[in-house]
């Protein structure tokens, strides 16, 4: 069977995509194991010392791609959240839910990263400035999804209210992203851009690169084993958890 | 005979909500001595200091203006979910943004422009005068709609939620963020003496995206509330 000729349309049934998001797990589980690894060797060990911040620096090599990661897993969320309302799919809100604490964890991680990087460089755990300050409320829009989600208790409802606070909250990724240009402050302006050259040497390039791989890699693994888990919990059907005996595609609904 | 238009809807929907808020005049007076008692708590704990005071007046006052404006939240939908007008009103011809925008309106106009009338008195108080004052008020006056339309997102989704007093604020808060920085940075860079003119067109254009975007977003989440 082709690529193309694959009906792709059928995972979009929570009893399809059981089992393949089971069979794609330790493959996207060993893809975030590897990159990892190596992205730490070369950025913890190969990596040149930065002239300026000595080895401290080498923090960016989790910072700056947990920091992406939580940008982009939240514009994720609020995109299966859309396609959820949009198509009244079951399986999107399932994933827009199973994807919430990951970004929530990568946030938290590049807020604490963050701190530990600014202690030696500018010389305090935390300043205000623009791009911390909108982590920050990242986080709490992450929290705010969550929250919405657990305090509303018919499933139909708390998927499409926390649906539309998440794409509410999308407005505010641009103005993470922005509010370098527009406050100006203390933040370094970014390293790495597709247009102009990259401003670090190629090693550390490579590096962050990797991890970043392996962090996208890693949330995927995650996600999907979290969306089974979030299937189990809400189908409910008596044969399922046992995998050997899954039922092939039904069109239960 | 005419059908009722948009226009007939929007004035009524305007006109109930305010004749109701009349009825029950207390419940506007708590959001202004609220917003009155918060701001006098600050000097007391930072100290009577006139230069420490200037300072810190723009994000104080800001600051009480949102939460006084979020304490108020409850009152834009709720009266009418409890005792099922709220249904009766998806019913109605005229599209749900539309009534959306008449309850907002009336929201504002029972707690967001008494804050604005009441601030250069506050200002007064925290040493502002002159320009940066002028500036305060009409930071507020272009800031608190852009409050209560986004406030009615979260105001909407939490309908019949429990603890749904506690939730809109973790929803709205970081929302109303932007507003906030921009609000208080006119009066700051006023003061400054660089004039406020840059953030209150930046705070003009988020009123204009929330008049945009609000209203259908606050209309899917109340059909969602409804269901």
């Amino acid at each position: 069977m082709s690529f193309m000729g694959i009906n792709w349309l059928k995972y979009s049934a929570p009893q399809a995509f059981y089992p393949l998001a089971g069979s794609l797990i330790p493959w996207f589980a060993a893809l975030a194991t590897l990159a990892i690894a190596v992205g730490l060797f070369l950025g913890l060990l190969i990596a040149p010392t930065d002239f300026q911040q000595g080895d401290s620096y080498r923090i960016i090599f989790v910072h700056v791609p947990a920091a992406w990661m939580s940008m982009f897993l939240y514009v994720v969320m609020a995109v299966w959240a859309g396609v959820g309302l949009g198509l009244k799919a079951r399986l999107s809100f399932m994933m827009a839910q199973a994807i919430a604490p990951t970004g929530a964890m990568f946030t938290f991680l590049a807020l604490l990263t963050g701190a530990m990087w600014g202690k030696p460089t500018w010389g305090s755990w935390w300043v205000w400035d623009a791009r911390l300050t909108s982590e920050l409320i990242l986080l709490f829009q992450y929290a705010g999804v969550i929250l919405l989600r657990t305090s509303i208790d018919d499933l139909r409802r708390a998927d499409r209210a926390s649906g539309v606070f998440a794409l509410v909250g999308v407005v505010n990724v641009p103005i993470i992203y922005y509010s370098v240009q527009w406050w100006n402050t203390l933040h370094q302006g970014a390293s790495v851009s597709m247009t102009a050259a990259p401003k670090m040497a190629a090693t550390m390039l490579t590096a962050m690169l990797l991890m970043t791989f392996g962090f996208w890699m890693y949330s995927i693994a995650v996600v999907l084993a979290r969306a089974r888990c979030v299937i189990l919990e809400r189908e409910q059907l008596p044969s399922w958890g046992k995998e050997s005996s899954m039922p092939e595609v039904a069109e239960a609904r | 005979m005419n059908q009722p238009g948009m226009w007939d809807a929007l004035r009524g929907i305007v006109r109930r909500d305010l004749l109701l808020a009349m009825r029950r005049r207390s419940d506007v007076a708590m959001s202004v001595f609220f917003l009155v008692i918060v701001a006098s708590l600050f000097p007391l704990g930072v100290g009577p200091e006139p230069a420490v005071l200037r300072t810190i007046a723009a994000g104080v006052l800001w600051v009480a203006a949102l939460l006084a404006c979020l304490l108020s939240l409850g009152r834009v939908f709720t009266a009418d979910y409890l005792d099922g007008v709220l249904e009766q009103m998806l019913l109605i011809a005229q599209p749900l943004p539309v009534l959306v925008v008449g309850k907002v309106f009336a929201h504002w106009l029972i707690s967001g422009l008494p804050v604005v009338l009441l601030s250069p008195l506050l200002g007064l108080q925290f040493g502002l005068s002159g320009e940066p004052l002028g500036v305060l008020v009409l930071s507020l006056l272009l800031g608190t709609p852009t409050l209560s339309m986004i406030g009615a997102i979260g105001a909407a989704l939490v309908l019949g939620v429990r603890g749904s007093g506690l939730l809109v604020a973790l929803l709205v808060l970081p929302l109303y963020v932007p507003v906030l920085i921009f609000g208080a940075g006119a009066v700051t860079s006023s003061l400054a003496g660089v004039g406020g003119e840059a953030n209150l067109s930046l705070l003009g254009a988020c009123l204009a995206l929330s008049l945009f975007f609000a209203p259908w977003a606050t209309a899917a989440a109340l059909r969602i509330a409804l269901e």
